[in-house]
């Protein structure tokens, strides 16, 4: 591998290794956008394939509070418990989605039924108030610093971490990407049945998608709640924060690898932005704002910021259907 | 005496598709005329044209002497012409009367919706006494009673129908020409496009011939029938 | 039948009074129009602050603050459907749904901006009855037949009048609407108005027994949205049976566990019931 070849990824190392130079502040933000773009481009893995689902907060929560709970109450480290949160929210996942699939729920009656699903979490989560706090909230048992129970108050470390998790996750999506997966999926979208009948399993292609995009998703909902050191149902899970998880991945662009991190990059820095603007003023002023602004790209952008870019960009693409590309290798 | 309604250089299409061009003919008051062809000809775009469901690219059309061609479909009904569209298009989970009763939806028709009711159901007997029936339920002859019916309810000054005999056994195609027969007596004038030639230019008094969206030939019913071309090309004589 | 469990019942009955309100207005607009306003609750959540603000700020009597806050809440049903699901109407289904979700998010904030997030209570205190030891609240038991005569008088407009059985029409076949004189945009809107309505109606009574704040449309609006699945997108009769359901398993199941159990309980019923009959149990495949 050449030099010459890094060198339009110069940039980007630059803006990447940026927060470990700025203050506090810039690196707290930094975080939150590596953590969130993680869950915003799980989400995106779906979504891409008109898999709209509303309830990815269900996940989020079992990603938070599952390892925390381990934490709490038996000393588990997080190192252990977030690979079982992992299997735990994809099982829950696939239990819900294998029946979806086979019974053909799609389009509406999905999205509704994910949400659905991520208010029986909160639900559950605020129901057993004497486990996990309920609306109240928990908190990890704080030990100080230490990697072993994953709690590091220093920022830049746990912004090291944040991007390795980021990374990964886009490691993912561009597997999918080049994947057979990819295809199957985007003709499921197209047309079920003719994929069905083209010989395309429906079941397991969703399956599968559906295993890695929620299990990202407790990945970053895990990573979220040993940074923030606090849960809370409403943050978690429910149909506010799946809804957040949906617009986000939508205004940046549900279909490049990096929309979602646009996305991400969009309303966690108009978020600031409007913050620092009304301050303690206008309560809500800044959500109003941003939720306006949602609205409208539905309306004008639906394929988001990165699918606008995309079109008026210096490689933009020609509107005919993408040829397959000569490296692409089939998956398995 | 100027035409009840007067079509004039109407060209129309579906996008990049053109399916109607710069096609003129006139319907008298009283008459009844027969537009026909052979499938995919342009009828039902014709059709659609006419009633406003399509709007023409290019040309105009009236309706005693008042343009149409730029006004929505509901304010051509209210001007007087009534569409009875190709396959019926019943509101297959409303009952017949319901049907009947959206037919009289505009406001005049309401005013007067018990007696055009009556009067209905005197021309289709069948009709009344399926009256609380699901339009879906009914057969094939009888849901084009109903369409007719319905469109009927706001006693139009002009009735269009497409395709009347569409998917309908021999012996109902028989019955249903009857109806437009017994609909002419009582005064309507209607424009018919059908793909079945012999029977339409029996009931017609003058017709067109329209074949790849232009008219290639018109006249009395009577002299088309002895027309060769129509002989060979649509009577298979 | 120890006489808790006949309360347990009874109020889950008049809650499913309500609910069956709300749900007859989602399905109505997904019926007609096939979109579903995700924004529900939140136009029930704007009304109640309307009768709130008008009653407690502008000393209003309320027989003027409710007709006064379904007015409001049917022109914004008005302005949903003429500001965000006109220019897609045409687009895929979910940028529609997405749409009404933005819609939830903002009038969330706009409500938090305008009001702060404390929970602001009517006032009103209604009597609670007793009826052969039976505690019923007073609230409630109105809320219930209110609700009631607005589903009778929502059937008899769809039944009985020209404009009632056009919008049962379009939803049929929305093409050839304009051939019978009736102008389809116009129809849509006065729909969307009568969903508007319906909201603002449930606000009415909703007010009288819970206190508003910007989020309270995340208690009861993913439960409406359950109901109208549950009974079938669209079909106003499912919905309505639906929410009865419902209402007894949270009320029974609250009496026999808790209040959130009981909810819990409910949304699993849901999502059961979904994927043994993905239509919904009056739902057409």
């Amino acid at each position: 591998m050449s030099a010459q070849r890094l060198i339009p990824y110069l940039p980007l190392a630059a803006v990447l290794a940026l927060p470990f130079f700025l203050s506090n502040y810039y690196q707290h933000l930094a975080v939150q956008i590596a953590i969130w773009s993680l869950i915003y481009t799980a989400w995106a893995l779906m979504g891409r394939f008109r898999l709209t689902s509303l309830g990815h907060g269900a996940f989020l929560g079992v990603g938070a509070y599952v390892p925390t709970l381990l934490w709490n109450n038996w000393g588990v480290s997080p190192w252990l418990g977030i690979p079982l949160a992992m299997a735990l929210a994809v099982a829950l996942a696939l239990v819900i989605g294998y029946p979806c699939s086979r019974q053909k729920v799609i389009g509406h009656y999905f999205a509704l039924v994910t949400l659905a699903l991520g208010q029986v979490v909160l639900l559950v989560i605020v129901a057993s108030r004497e486990v996990t706090g309920g609306s109240l909230g928990m908190t990890p048992h704080p030990v100080g610093y230490s990697w072993y129970a994953l709690q590091i108050p220093d920022r830049a470390q746990f912004y090291a971490l944040a991007l390795a998790a980021w990374l990964a996750g886009l490691a993912v999506w561009r597997w999918v990407d080049r994947s057979m997966i990819r295809f199957a999926l985007e003709s499921i979208a197209e047309d079920e049945d003719a994929a069905e009948s083209a010989g395309v399993d429906v079941l397991r292609e969703k399956l599968k998608i559906t295993a890695l995009s929620t299990g990202l998703t407790a990945l970053g909902g895990a990573l979220y709640a040993q940074y923030l050191m606090y849960l809370s149902p409403d943050a978690m899970s429910g149909v506010g924060i799946s809804l957040q998880i949906v617009f986000a991945a939508i205004s940046g662009g549900m279909y490049s690898l990096l929309g979602p991190t646009v996305g991400a990059v969009f309303t966690i820095g108009l978020n600031e932005g409007l913050r620092v603007l009304f301050g303690t003023h206008f309560i809500g002023a800044s959500n109003t704002i941003y939720g306006a602004l949602l609205v409208a790209f539905i309306i004008f952008m639906p394929r988001g910021i990165a699918g606008l870019v995309e079109k008026l960009g210096p490689r933009a693409k020609p509107p005919a259907a993408k040829p397959l590309s000569p490296d692409t290798q089939p998956a398995e | 005496m100027s035409a009840l309604l007067t079509l004039d250089g109407v060209s129309a299409g579906y996008g990049s598709f053109a399916a109607l061009f710069d096609v003129s003919l006139q319907v008298e008051a009283g008459e009844a005329v027969g537009v026909v062809g052979p499938n995919g000809a342009g009828k039902t775009t014709l059709m659609r044209v006419i009633s406003g469901l399509l709007k023409p690219s290019s040309g105009s059309f009236a309706l005693e002497g008042r343009r149409l061609d730029q006004l929505p479909a509901y304010r051509i009904v209210k001007a007087g012409i009534a569409h009875v569209p190709e396959n019926r298009r019943l509101f297959g989970r409303l009952t017949v009367e319901e049907n009947l009763r959206m037919g009289a939806f505009l406001k005049d028709s309401r005013r007067h919706f018990a007696e055009r009711l009556a009067w209905v159901y005197a021309l289709f007997p069948r009709l009344e006494e399926r009256r609380a029936q699901m339009a879906g339920t009914l057969s094939g002859g009888e849901q084009q009673m109903c369409a007719i019916g319905r469109a009927l309810m706001s006693k139009p000054k002009l009735l269009l129908m497409d395709e009347p005999s569409a998917g309908l056994a021999p012996l109902v195609v028989e019955q249903v020409f009857e109806l437009v027969k017994r609909i002419r007596r009582e005064g309507f004038t209607v424009l018919i496009v059908e793909q079945n030639v012999g029977q339409v230019l029996e009931v017609v008094d003058r017709a067109y011939l329209l074949e790849a969206g232009r008219i290639k030939l018109a006249g009395l019913a009577a002299s088309l029938k002895n027309n060769d071309f129509i002989r060979s090309s649509y009577l298979g004589l | 039948m120890d006489i808790y469990l006949l309360e347990a019942i009874i109020n889950g009955l008049l809650l499913g009074g309500v609910l069956a309100l709300l749900s007859l207005g989602l399905n109505l607009i997904f019926g007609v129009i096939d979109v579903v306003w995700i924004v529900y609750a939140e136009i029930v959540m704007s009304a109640m602050y309307a009768v709130y603000w008008l009653h407690n700020y502008y000393a209003w009597p309320l027989f003027l603050a409710f007709p006064a806050a379904i007015l409001i809440a049917a022109l914004i049903g008005v302005l949903v459907h003429m500001v965000v699901i006109e220019p897609i109407l045409g687009s895929a289904p979910i940028n529609q749904l997405l749409a009404t979700g933005g819609l939830l998010f903002f009038l969330q904030s706009l409500a938090t901006l305008l009001f702060g997030t404390e929970f602001r209570n009517l006032g009103v205190r209604l009597p609670v009855l007793e009826l052969y030891g039976l505690y019923i609240s007073f609230s409630r038991l109105i809320a219930f037949i209110v609700a009631l005569i607005g589903a009778v008088a929502l059937y008899l407009f769809l039944a009985r009048t020209y404009l009632g059985t056009s919008i049962r029409a379009i939803s049929q076949d929305r093409e050839i609407m304009g051939l019978m004189g009736v102008n389809e945009r116009r129809t849509y809107v006065i729909t969307s108005a009568i969903g508007g309505g319906l909201a603002g109606l449930a606000a009415c009574l909703l007010v009288l027994q819970y206190d508003v704040h910007p989020f309270i449309g995340l208690t009861f609006g993913p439960i409406t949205f359950m109901i109208c699945v549950l009974g079938g997108l669209g079909n106003m009769i499912g919905g309505f049976f639906a929410a009865f359901i419902i209402s007894q398993i949270i009320g029974i199941g609250g009496y026999y566990f808790s209040s959130e159990a009981a909810e819990v309980l409910a949304f699993v019923f849901f999502i059961v019931m979904i994927l043994i009959r993905p239509q919904g149990i009056l739902g057409k495949k």
